[in-house]
């Protein structure tokens, strides 16, 4: 692995709206450009986004078990959920739109809370694991979380248009509420979370340096960057 | 395409030489051409970019920059068009429906208050939010950040510009068009089976506005401070 020298070891501190570099800045201290506080990395990320994953696991049942929408005409109520909504697209036919629901509604919310699960477990046990891809993990959880609210949109759509007294009525049912629920905790879970943590060795104190980590540390530091402050620093 | 490597680091960087109209805290010091990868903290120098590049972290692939030229330049067209897509999108009927001879029809802000009148306040806000209040928000913030780019001499910093940038940058996860638009189709398919569906004047204008915010996001909030604090060309 080739050493890569980590903002950590070089005592820097990025601004995290503007872009602004700063070496040897306090935790919490002011950008000097646009005056948001820095951070090393996002403040108490990994309780957040354990708590966020919680909530959203609790509400992973109800949301798939508790009807989203109640459609009725004039003999029947039909009470479906996110699953049998999809069933029944494969049952007429609309195998296409049946396979893009059951991405969107039922995989990526499984996928984003097993992902987070997995990210947050590792980078809190420092584990140096498939770090590249972790990495890929996260981005792919970050672009895909929005498309969950798919169903969401569709069931206000139809509760908004389908409105023919006595004829054909669509309602939103509780189920919705659960669903839409969780699609904004795993987001929030996302944003959260900080990637760097994936990065990030124990503390050398802990003796659990192996022979990579330190690879990473001692990498060349620029001699003409002041050394003060510096937590990582080996020696 | 060109990667900064971890390689380019073997030119150390260069010790601060810009100073700022803010005063400046104690020990701080500006590195202005360092680049921090969000993803994994590792250090890069600048690169000047070519149009089309993207500059990568080879340890774990995040974006780091990419080649934006004069991009800032096209935005205030866009802007302007997306606005008005907005307006024809969330004033006209999205679909109507006959079923047994009569017929129904919704906006957006329709479906939205047919949730509220069914007791779905929560779901009701979510939705106004993310394909609404949202997206309009950025689109205004946009306007009003980018107007003052056309007076001579250039004003950069309008009033609240700090915060507005920053108010961008929570947003941008949030606004969600075109997922919306892919619910949109989705309910029109799941209802041709039982009902006669007729595309409203706002379907169009949903898929250009959604065409227009793609282009239009593309544009990071941050370089709203890169433009006013342009970092002069460095010429080793």
């Amino acid at each position: 692995m080739t050493p890569v020298r980590t903002a950590e070891s070089l005592d820097l501190l990025a601004c995290h709206p503007c872009g602004a570099v700063w070496q040897g800045a306090g935790e919490g201290e002011a950008c000097g450009r646009c005056g948001s506080p820095l951070h090393r990395r996002k403040p108490d990320s990994l309780n957040r986004t354990w708590a966020l994953l919680a909530a959203a696991y609790l509400m992973y049942l109800p949301a798939n078990l508790l009807p989203v929408m109640v459609t009725s005409n004039l003999l029947t109520t039909k009470q479906d959920t996110i699953l049998s909504g999809v069933i029944y697209f494969w049952a007429t036919g609309a195998w296409g739109l049946a396979i893009v629901v059951f991405v969107a509604s039922f995989l990526v919310p499984l996928f984003k809370l097993g992902a987070l699960t997995t990210l947050v477990w590792m980078a809190q046990r420092h584990s140096p694991a498939i770090r590249p891809d972790r990495a890929r993990l996260y981005r792919m959880v970050e672009v895909i979380g929005r498309w969950s609210m798919l169903d969401v949109f569709v069931v206000a759509l139809l509760a908004g248009l389908v409105r023919i007294q006595g004829l054909a009525e669509v309602t939103a049912g509780l189920g919705i509420a659960a669903f839409a629920t969780v699609v904004v905790l795993t987001m929030l879970a996302a944003l959260s979370f900080d990637p760097r943590l994936t990065w990030d060795d124990p503390a050398p104190a802990s003796h659990a340096v192996t022979g990579a980590v330190t690879d990473v540390i001692t990498g060349a530091v620029p001699q003409d960057l002041p050394l003060h402050n510096r937590p990582h620093e080996p020696t | 395409m060109s990667l900064p490597r971890s390689d380019d680091l073997a030119a150390p960087i260069p010790k601060p030489t810009l100073g700022y109209a803010y005063a400046m805290p104690s020990t701080m010091q500006l590195v202005p051409h360092a680049v921090l990868c969000e993803g994994c903290d590792a250090v890069y120098s600048t690169m000047r970019l070519q149009p089309g590049e993207t500059a990568r972290c080879s340890r774990c692939g995040t974006e780091l920059e990419r080649y934006q030229g004069n991009a800032h330049k096209r935005m205030l067209p866009l802007v302007l068009a997306g606005l008005l897509m907005f307006a024809v999108a969330n004033l006209f009927p999205i679909v109507s429906i006959v079923i047994g001879g009569q017929f129904s029809d919704t906006t957006l802000v329709g479906a939205v208050a047919a949730l509220v009148q069914e007791g779905m306040g929560g779901v009701a806000a979510l939705v106004l939010a993310t394909t609404l209040l949202f997206p309009l928000l950025q689109l205004l913030v946009l306007l009003y950040l980018l107007l003052p780019q056309l007076r001579q001499p250039r004003l950069n910093q309008p009033w609240g510009f700090a915060w507005l940038v920053r108010l961008l940058q929570i947003l941008q996860p949030w606004g969600m068009v075109e997922v919306f638009l892919l619910g949109v189709l989705v309910a029109i398919v799941k209802l041709t089976s039982s009902a006669e569906v007729i595309a409203g004047p706002a379907l169009g204008a949903f898929v250009a506005l959604t065409v227009l915010l793609t282009a239009i996001l593309s544009f990071p909030p941050r370089n709203f401070w890169h433009l006013a604090f342009a970092v002069p060309a460095q010429t080793p």
